[in-house]
């Protein structure tokens, strides 16, 4: 089950699925966002055109254990450094990263040792997604 | 009476309006962790300031684009709002997608908004357990108004009645004729009627089905709910939205009516509280108790039927104390 125990209780995975930018292409986002859904997480769907600090600033609202960012428009290169920068700046501290959507496996690498935790191209099974998700998500203390 | 102690370290951030511990707390909340219950208690004296507003009403209705609508319209008026938006949870995965954020345009005006969304986790009446206690929360952080979005709901759907100080039921035109206005639940909780989308047609023919059924009769306390047509998503009829809300706001100051409920729903709360606790003791302790066990074994029999069964094990209860 996607929980994290506390103190003997048990508290849903709480993941913001958004999309950064000005790309319109939404299918993918809320295809995870389903599959996380069935997988027992609680996802906060934002939606399109959400700008860096929306994102930040949502995830800090939610209280979220996990950021997943969907972009198929060619802007990684620009919108994820920034919300990685953001979510240092406003010390939102052990929340892990991931992507998904066209990214090119040079940028990709790139966008790892800047932070992003895994990176999900076109053909990942949801399965996958789900157990990475899973695996990396912040665990309460 | 001795010192109040003082304030836990979370209940201090909260006051001096620190958003990220604002979150947590409202995790703890939800998540039910009894470390959260000082701080509570500690925050319970600073609030009752906020205006609460339920906006309820069936899925598809539009109440997150008028909560948008709202957010906008409150802007204007530099005032804090908090926003709890309820979604339901999954009953088979305990998942949940809480979307009611896709409708929100921020504008950068996190210093003087607050939003989270809920999973209802497997309670039902339209809002989650814990959001009483989250609306609490955002009052004492010093939000002056607080918007709770109720999950989609159904005809029983009410007990956002006994949170909210002022509840908003949004229908839409063609939602149904006027006998569904005669029936008792959702429509009998509203203390504004908003009728959405009301650029499409049809509108003015259900504004005028629910003005007659508001004609009808008053409240037992005398309110007579106004029923306002609005178009969130063109931000048309908010002004007079929000004074129908202002106006029941009013009508609550007047002879004491704010104090009488303040007392029966918290009475109410109280009471629930209690039950809880005696349930939670009842189940651990009664379950294996052998007194029990016999007894059951006479109902499953057919010797000794449910009520006294429960007249005999209330009897052993109050003398064991």
């Amino acid at each position: 089950m996607a929980r994290t125990e506390r103190k003997g209780r048990v508290r849903p995975i709480r993941v913001l699925i958004a999309k950064p930018g000005l790309d319109g292409h939404d299918r993918g986002a809320k295809v995870v966002a389903r599959a996380l859904r069935d997988a027992g997480m609680e996802v906060v769907y934002t939606g399109l055109r959400q700008t860096p600090e929306d994102i930040v600033e949502s995830a800090i609202e939610e209280d979220v254990d996990l950021i997943g960012l969907s972009l198929l428009s060619g802007a990684h290169m620009a919108l994820l450094p920034r919300v990685l920068a953001l979510l240092k700046e406003r010390k939102v501290r052990g929340v892990p990263v991931f992507a998904g959507g066209i990214i090119p496996d040079d940028d990709a690498k790139r966008l790892r040792r800047l932070g992003v935790r895994a990176i999900f191209g076109p053909g990942t099974t949801l399965e996958e997604i789900v157990t990475t998700a899973r695996g990396i998500a912040r665990r309460r203390s | 009476m001795s010192r109040p102690p003082a304030l836990p370290a979370a209940a201090r951030r909260i006051l001096a309006r620190d958003r990220p511990t604002l979150a947590r707390v409202i995790s703890q909340v939800e998540d039910g962790d009894p470390a959260v219950v000082p701080v509570l208690r500690a925050l319970y004296g600073r609030t009752g300031g906020a205006r609460v507003v339920g906006i309820t009403g069936p899925l598809g209705v539009g109440k997150s684009t008028l909560v948008n609508a709202l957010l906008g319209f409150l802007r204007e008026t530099d005032r804090r709002v908090g926003v709890v938006a309820v979604d339901p949870s999954s009953p088979y995965s305990g998942g949940a997608v809480l979307g009611d954020r896709i409708r929100i345009d921020r504008r950068a005006d996190y210093d003087r908004v607050f939003f989270r969304s809920m999973g209802s986790r497997g309670h039902a009446g339209g809002v989650a357990r814990a959001t009483r206690e989250v609306v609490r929360l955002l009052d004492a952080f010093g939000m002056n108004v607080v918007l709770i979005e109720t999950v989609g709901s159904g005809q029983v759907d009410v007990e956002i009645r006994t949170v909210a100080s002022t509840n908003l039921v949004v229908v839409v035109p063609h939602l149904g004729d006027e006998v569904q206005s005669l029936k008792a639940g959702l429509f009998e909780i509203a203390d504004v009627f908003c009728v959405n989308k009301s650029d499409l047609p049809g509108a003015d023919a259900a504004t005028r089905y629910l003005r007659d059924m508001v004609a009808l009769g008053a409240r037992p306390d005398g309110w007579r709910p106004p029923v306002v047509a609005v178009s969130a998503s063109g931000s048309t009829g908010l002004d007079e939205l929000w004074a129908a809300v202002d106006a029941h706001e009013r009508f609550l100051d007047e002879e004491g009516r704010r104090l009488t409920r303040d007392r029966e729903r918290l009475t109410a709360e109280v009471l629930g509280l209690v039950r809880d606790r005696f349930e939670k003791e009842i189940a651990r302790t009664v379950r294996s108790d052998p007194v029990v066990r016999r007894l059951v074994d006479r109902l499953v029999a057919r010797t000794l039927d449910p009520e006294s069964a429960a007249d005999a094990l209330y009897r052993i209860r109050s003398r064991g104390r």
